[in-house]
């Protein structure tokens, strides 16, 4: 087993100097790794060196990293109420009125019908506005659950089942919004993730202060167009209103058009007073609601709600049927811009809020990166010293394999397009460590053996043989912890676990294969008589 | 040229003897880890109590003032503030209780932004809420305690049952005393924390499995040695291997931890003692356990031939 047929050493050196060459993208800085690409020669066959190079975390670069969660009671909330108006919509329709109104309850309503009759014409259509949920996880369940009771009173109440579904769906409509709210930014390349269920993770690099982009995410942006009420009583809401310098005005709850509706939002000037205004456009379906809404509410007062507060309460003088419109409401220059933004990505489902925040500055990231570099170098040079020093030509070999260990991690991480943190580097530096664990355990064994009496070949045989299980045996039970750590753990500690995994595949490749080569070159060409240590 | 070397190639020191001193410390030294662990605690991060965190660094040619930022953070109004000086050139840290509700945190980063921003550059900032917190002292229990259990899992379909009960007291062992480092230290506790303790969990069954390894193999080749004996031999024959692994480890952690940066020093000082504990822990916890446990030589009495052909262990 010591004869490496010229095929196999062929096949082992091409395999480590392309796994070496992948790392290389990583070593250019980004800006001219594109360069770099271009000034290779045409011949060079680009999966050699791809352009694809290690990710560095926000830990070392800088930037802000915000995890956002559904506010599940604002969407609770907004369900609930959507619930309330599709049952007074099948209330109207069928012209029955319940006895003193649409109670708002714990996640539903209740309304009270005393009459059999008038309680039978309006129970199928309240039926079905429970809908089955469209997801195997919850197989058969509704949205919500439909009670009758002896007296009349009606409970139309969300299910748990109900309210997980809606979630999902929130947190990808969510992401959705928030991307179209960041991406505007221009040049900055967020990353946006669903995390758990409804958690959404930001990672902005370069952000220095995210409290811009937290407001800006922070609103649900809700527009509606409602109108004016003439008194507080009835189905209103009394809403504060920026006109009125904050005091609450009744609105009625019927929604003429909303925020969905619009294809288009953009800042402008009042031609009249040179205000900061925002004009907007509506789609088909906008266009025609809010025509007729204008047209039947002529000389009454139509309120703008952004988010429950009343920017403006024009008074519509004519129809408005072209499907455009604007909104003022005393706004800056700014204020005209970000709104704009918002309208233009459209609305939360539901409130966001942070619950996590971490901004690393750029100085901080690279400090942390010369430091991390520093001590590579430094541990590298303390191990290389330590082996050569106890094993000479052995330890020589040992470090070639433990060089290429660290580049072919390196070289794995760039194909992956991994992410280095810093706790990652602190994984390389441990693993400088223990990667020549496998080297000792094959040389003290071939120690052993050689001192028990056998020949130099059948020693060097006997070292990789035996140690052979050994080595999958401690390689093993670092491997199980380092995937719990890759499952369990959230981005720092990953970048450490991936660092941590590629390391223990590598090892075989080096410890074992790369080692035994070498061993046996040395074994050909000097024809020794014993261990050289 | 002359070479390095640590452990005499012939070895034959009772390492097993040590067992009635190193079992009571043992013993001793996680009692009290257990008993600091209720009355004093680990001195938590900001991953798993909460809170807001804040670098400073004063602007160029300003020096950092830990008093008036102390003053001025109190003043917030946000309950007990800690500012600590940090080894770097006019570095500060400054911790804020958890506020209650998510948004919470939000206004203490307005305040400190608001009040610091002239003076000093962020150098870092970070905001757990109440949720998340406690989130993370959740997941990260759990991750210690599958790991330890997966590796059980794996040491019993791999070893004899004896063994792998050693190496899980050894396993359990390290952890509570890297436990007692922190304890002890008062290095924070937070998320990289973890990742050290699941890494020591690695390193200790490392250590361990290497000498047991040993064990399996010398049990298989000598049927009659007494326990203790064939234990010591077990250790002695892999020594130099342990020598060797220990202190390359060793080096290279020493590396990280006087030039790795302040930020990652506490993982690397807590790696460095948890390194020791390993190697302590694998020659005179786990190995000498075993005597305990009841490690039987199959075939003992069945067999009295000495030899070194392969033959099945039961």
């Amino acid at each position: 087993m010591l004869r490496f047929s010229r095929t196999k050493i062929v096949a082992t050196l091409a395999v480590i100097l392309i796994g070496l060459s992948l790392a290389v993208p990583s070593f250019i800085p980004a800006d001219s790794r594109k360069a770099f690409m271009a000034s290779l020669p045409s011949w060079f066959p680009s999966w050699i060196i791809p352009s694809r190079a290690i990710v560095l975390g926000l830990d070392l670069q800088g930037g802000s990293q915000i995890l956002l969660e559904i506010d599940q009671p604002d969407l609770v909330r907004s369900m609930v109420t959507g619930l309330r108006d599709d049952v007074r919509r099948i209330l109207r329709e069928a012209s029955v009125s319940p006895e003193g109104g649409i109670r708002v309850i714990n996640r539903g309503v209740e309304l009270r019908i005393p009459d059999a009759a008038a309680r039978a014409k309006v129970m199928p259509k309240l039926r079905e506005l429970a809908q089955p949920i469209n997801n195997p996880l919850a197989a058969g369940g509704q949205t919500l659950t439909v009670n009758e009771a002896e007296n009349g009173t009606i409970q139309l109440v969300l299910t748990d089942a109900g309210i997980n579904d809606r979630t999902r769906r929130a947190v990808s409509q969510a992401i959705e919004v928030v991307r179209k709210r960041i991406d505007f930014g221009g040049t900055k390349e967020p990353s946006i993730q669903q995390q758990g269920s409804d958690r959404i993770l930001v990672q902005v690099p370069g952000l220095q202060n995210p409290q811009e982009l937290e407001d800006q995410l922070g609103k649900t942006a809700k527009l509606e167009f409602r109108m004016l009420a003439d008194s507080p009583s009835g189905d209103v809401d009394l809403l504060p209103s920026k006109d009125e310098g904050g005091a609450k005005v009744p609105v009625e709850r019927r929604v003429m058009a909303d925020g969905s509706d619009l294809t288009d939002a953009q800042p402008a000037f009042d031609p009249q007073t040179h205000e900061p205004m925002v004009s907007f456009k509506f789609n088909l379906r906008g266009a025609q609601r809010f025509g007729q809404a204008t047209s039947e509410n002529v000389g009454r007062r139509m309120a703008i709600v952004l988010d429950n507060v009343i920017q403006s309460a024009p008074v519509i003088r004519s129809a408005i049927t072209g499907g455009s419109g604007q909104i003022t409401g005393n706004f800056t220059v700014k204020d005209a811009n970000d709104l704009s933004v918002l309208l233009r990505a459209g609305a939360l489902p539901a409130k966001l809020t942070v619950v996590e925040r971490r901004v690393v500055g750029p100085g901080l990231g690279r400090d942390s990166i010369e430091a991390g570099e520093k001590a590579t170098l430094v541990a590298a040079a303390l191990v290389i010293i330590f082996m050569f020093a106890t094993y000479g030509v052995f330890g020589f070999i040992a470090n070639i394999a433990l060089i290429v260990h660290v580049g072919l991690i390196l070289g794995l991480m760039s194909v992956l397009e991994a992410t280095m943190t810093l706790p990652g580097i602190a994984g390389i530096v441990l693993t400088i460590g223990t990667a020549v664990d496998s080297n000792v355990l094959i040389y003290e064994r071939m120690r052993e053996e050689a001192r028990s009496g056998r020949s130099l070949v059948s020693a060097l045989q006997a070292g990789f043989d035996r140690a052979f299980a050994t080595i999958i045996d401690s390689n093993s039970t670092m491997a199980i912890a380092a995937l719990l750590l890759f499952f369990m753990g959230s981005g720092p500690v990953k970048g450490f676990a991936v660092v941590f995994i590629l390391g223990i595949l590598t090892t075989v490749i080096t410890a074992v294969t790369l080692t035994r080569m070498m061993i046996a070159l040395w074994y050909t060409w000097f024809r020794p008589k014993a261990l050289p240590f | 040229m002359r070479l390095l070397r640590l452990w005499p190639d012939e070895s034959h020191f009772d390492f097993m003897r040590f067992r009635r001193v190193t079992f009571p410390l043992s013993a001793v030294l996680s009692v009290v880890t257990l008993v600091l662990f209720i009355t004093v605690g680990l001195n938590y991060g900001i991953d798993f109590k909460g809170g807001t965190l804040v670098e400073l660094q004063a602007k160029p040619g300003r020096t950092a003032d830990v008093a008036e930022i102390r003053h001025t953070a109190n003043g917030f109004g946000f309950g007990e503030t800690e500012v600590q000086e940090l080894g770097g050139e006019g570095q500060v840290l400054v911790r804020f209780p958890l506020q209650a509700g998510e948004q919470g945190q939000t206004a203490v980063m307005q305040k400190a932004h608001a009040a610091f921003d002239a003076g000093y550059d962020f150098r870092r900032t970070e905001t757990v809420g109440p949720r998340v917190s406690g989130e993370l002292v959740q997941s990260g229990t759990i991750g210690v305690v599958l790991s330890v259990l997966a590796v059980l899992l794996y040491l019993w379909f791999r070893f004899e049952r004896e063994l792998a009960l050693g190496a899980i007291v050894g396993t359990l062992h390290d952890i509570v005393l890297t436990v007692g480092v922190f304890i002890v230290t008062r290095i924070e506790f937070n998320m990289t924390s973890i990742a050290a303790i699941l890494t020591i969990v690695g390193y200790s069954l490392n250590e361990t499995v290497v000498v047991f390894d040993r064990t399996r193999e010398l049990m298989r080749r000598y049927k009659t040695i007494p326990v203790v004996e064939l234990l010591n031999l077990s250790i002695n024959s892999t020594m130099s291997r342990t020598v060797m692994t220990s202190l390359s480890t060793t080096l290279s952690l020493v590396a990280l931890v006087l030039f790795g940066g302040e930020a990652i020093k506490g993982f690397a000082v807590v790696m460095l003692c948890g390194v020791v504990i390993c190697t302590y822990s694998a020659i005179f916890v786990s190995t000498p356990a075993l005597i305990y446990i009841g490690l039987r030589l199959s075939g003992a009495k069945a067999s009295q031939r000495e030899s070194g052909l392969p033959q099945a262990a039961e």
